[in-house]
């Protein structure tokens, strides 16, 4: 379960609905895809939420389910109070959408695909006009207005995309992977938009992610999702002192016996905690990092077990999805996205036009 | 230019068949005029037959997700696409009617025989919309749409009395004839050539043509919906 542990950090009136709840939202594609399997949390007005997981953990799923594109098997969801599956066409009303596939018609120019947005939300003719030469030229597509999209950077197109989901001032806006697969400057330019909304608009926001660093430097609040299910919730800084004390990564030789290492580490049980092993690399976490290492090898040296490299680091996100899922963030994408499966240039499962994985 | 198909087989096809309008069945008019319905009709096929590969783009892309979440309405969208391949429907037949005219056709049935023409068109296009779109909404797959229009118009027209009349073909195409909406609309075309428009035919293939739309309409909005059930 999800303990709210913290005083939230946003003094939301009493009055006020949250921006978005969800609660146990279940979903089972086809026969045996279990795409949900109870997914809750809840996004307080005003601020940027982040939905962190690998590939296929979820997001876009539950991003899908919020924005009344799809239905839930089990659960239920309210966006700005309204209920979703009870009331959709309201929901859609105050809910601005940015899909990961961005949504952009490539024959269109920028302008007219704003135009049509604006139509589609049922905006009349000279508020869509000016609303669109607002929006171009704060995402600085002024210049470009008028060529066909597809002539677009990736970078542009994806600003333009979070500027169709904003012709219509919707009170929360949903992100899907909004910065993935940009370039670094791209990356900052389409954070510091976002952010101006949330702090300038009061804009509720929900984007999803599976960049830690992203989480952890440009969110508010953040839920990791693992396999359909919220794993924990709360401040990226919360989540991080949870975990009391440093990380200790010990790489082991190859050839080194695991068991032999894991054994002599669990003589030093009252310090070392959540020991685990991937691969053949040994994670634990230790009060004073530092200070640890020298027992540690000696310990390990006595087992005979090799160390190749000893890495002791402050607490981060990926040591708290550590901490929940028993695997590290990295080895979760590489099982979720696989060369063989998805050779492509462009990674089918994450969209990324270079997947490293 | 999307015209260029229709008008190679309206220019090559009048020559090379120039001298078949002497056998008896084609009554006298001249290959021109007997041809210039029948490719209006079967250009009318190639091109709704485009519709259902803007869906697929637009489902790869995510633009009809977006539309989706916007709160317009669902009917909207199947009904403003529609209305788009019906004006392009019109435009193109004026056009293809226009050329056939400077070609030497000759319409003796009229304009209004030529109206109810377009309108046979018109109905028989928004079907192979329909159907394309019915195709790509559950198959996903742009080659599949646009290799069933290539294997679907052919063979019906070819089926019908675009090219012959069908008293001219073997007793079986003659019954397979009867049953193909493509020659419904055909049978109407050939009333335009003839000053004694047989306004029975007309309006019973019109009718026919109506029907055949509203069929896969249904159709297609039956698919727009497992799309929705399936994202
Ligand atoms: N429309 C769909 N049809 C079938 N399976 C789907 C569909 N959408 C997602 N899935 C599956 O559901 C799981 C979760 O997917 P998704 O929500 O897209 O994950 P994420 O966005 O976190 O990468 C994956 O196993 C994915 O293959
Ligand atoms: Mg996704």
């Amino acid at each position: 379960m999800l303990g709210h542990l913290e005083v939230n950090p946003i003094m939301t009136p009493r009055s006020a609905p949250a921006a978005i709840e969800a609660q146990g939202l279940e979903k089972t594609y086809g026969a045996s895809v279990r795409a949900l399997d109870g997914v809750s949390f809840t996004v307080p007005r005003g601020t940027i939420f982040g939905l962190l997981g690998p590939n296929g953990a979820g997001k876009s799923t539950t991003v899908k389910i919020l924005t009344t594109l799809s239905r839930p098997d089990a659960g239920s969801a309210s966006v700005a109070g309204v209920n979703v599956l009870k009331h959709p066409s309201e929901v859609r009303r105050v809910i601005g959408c940015v899909a990961q596939k961005n949504g952009v018609d490539l024959e269109a120019s920028a302008r007219e695909n704003l135009a049509l947005q604006g139509r589609l939300y049922g905006m009349h003719g000279t508020d869509t006009r000016r609303r669109v030469d607002e929006l171009l030229a704060r995402f600085e597509l002024s210049r470009d207005a008028d060529r066909p999209a597809r002539t677009f950077s990736g970078g542009m197109l994806r600003k333009l995309g979070v500027a169709l989901g904003l012709v219509h001032r919707p009170a929360v806006l949903f992100l899907d992977e909004p910065t993935t697969g940009l370039d670094p400057v791209a990356r900052s330019d389409v954070w510091a938009e976002i952010r101006r909304l949330a702090r300038e608009d009061g804009v509720s926001v929900l984007l999803t992610t599976h960049y830690l660093d992203e989480a952890d430097h440009f969110v508010d609040r953040l839920a990791i999702i693992d396999a359909g299910r919220v794993v924990t919730e709360g401040t990226p800084d919360h989540l991080k002192s949870e975990l009391r004390g440093d990380a200790i990564h010990v790489a082991l030789d190859a050839e080194s016996s695991l068991d032999a290492g894991r054994q002599a580490l669990s003589r030093l049980n009252g310090r070392l905690r959540d020991l685990s092993i991937e691969g053949t690399t040994l994670h634990a976490r230790v009060d004073d990092g530092p200070s640890a290492v020298p027992n540690v090898l000696a310990l390990l040296d006595g087992a005979g077990a090799r160390v190749r490299t000893v890495t002791v680091s402050r607490p981060s996100l990926d040591d708290v999805y550590l901490k929940h899922t028993g695997r590290t963030f990295g080895a979760a994408a590489r099982s979720s996205c696989n060369p063989r499966t998805s050779p492509r240039a462009i990674c089918e499962r994450c969209g990324a036009s270079r997947c490293t994985w | 230019m999307q015209l260029t198909q229709p008008l190679i087989w309206l220019l090559l096809f009048g020559q090379l068949f120039k001298n078949v309008a002497q056998l008896p069945g084609f009554g006298g008019a001249s290959y021109i005029d007997y041809l210039a319905p029948g490719v209006l009709v079967m250009n009318t096929l190639f091109s709704n037959g485009w519709s259902g590969t803007a869906y697929i783009v637009d489902m790869e892309r995510g633009v009809l997700d977006r539309f989706l979440v916007a709160p317009a309405r669902r009917s909207s969208f199947l009904i403003g696409q529609l209305a788009y391949w019906a004006v392009l429907t019109i435009i193109q037949s004026i056009i293809l009617i226009g050329i056939a005219l400077l070609v030497g056709a000759r319409f003796a049935g009229g304009a209004v025989s030529l109206l109810a023409l377009i309108a046979g068109a018109v109905l028989l296009g928004l079907s192979m919309a329909s159907f394309s779109n019915a195709l790509a909404l559950r198959l996903r797959q742009q080659e599949t749409v646009i290799a069933a229009n290539v294997m679907l118009v052919l063979p019906l027209c070819f089926l019908s009395s675009t090219f012959l009349p069908t008293t001219l073909m073997p007793e079986w195409i003659q019954t397979v004839a009867r049953y193909n909406p493509v020659n419904w609309a055909v049978e109407i075309g050939r009333q335009t050539l003839d000053a004694g428009v047989d306004w029975g035919i007309v309006l019973s293939r019109l009718g026919w043509l109506a029907a055949l739309a509203a069929l896969l309409g249904w159709l297609a909005v039956r698919s727009f919906r497992a799309y929705q059930r399936s994202v």
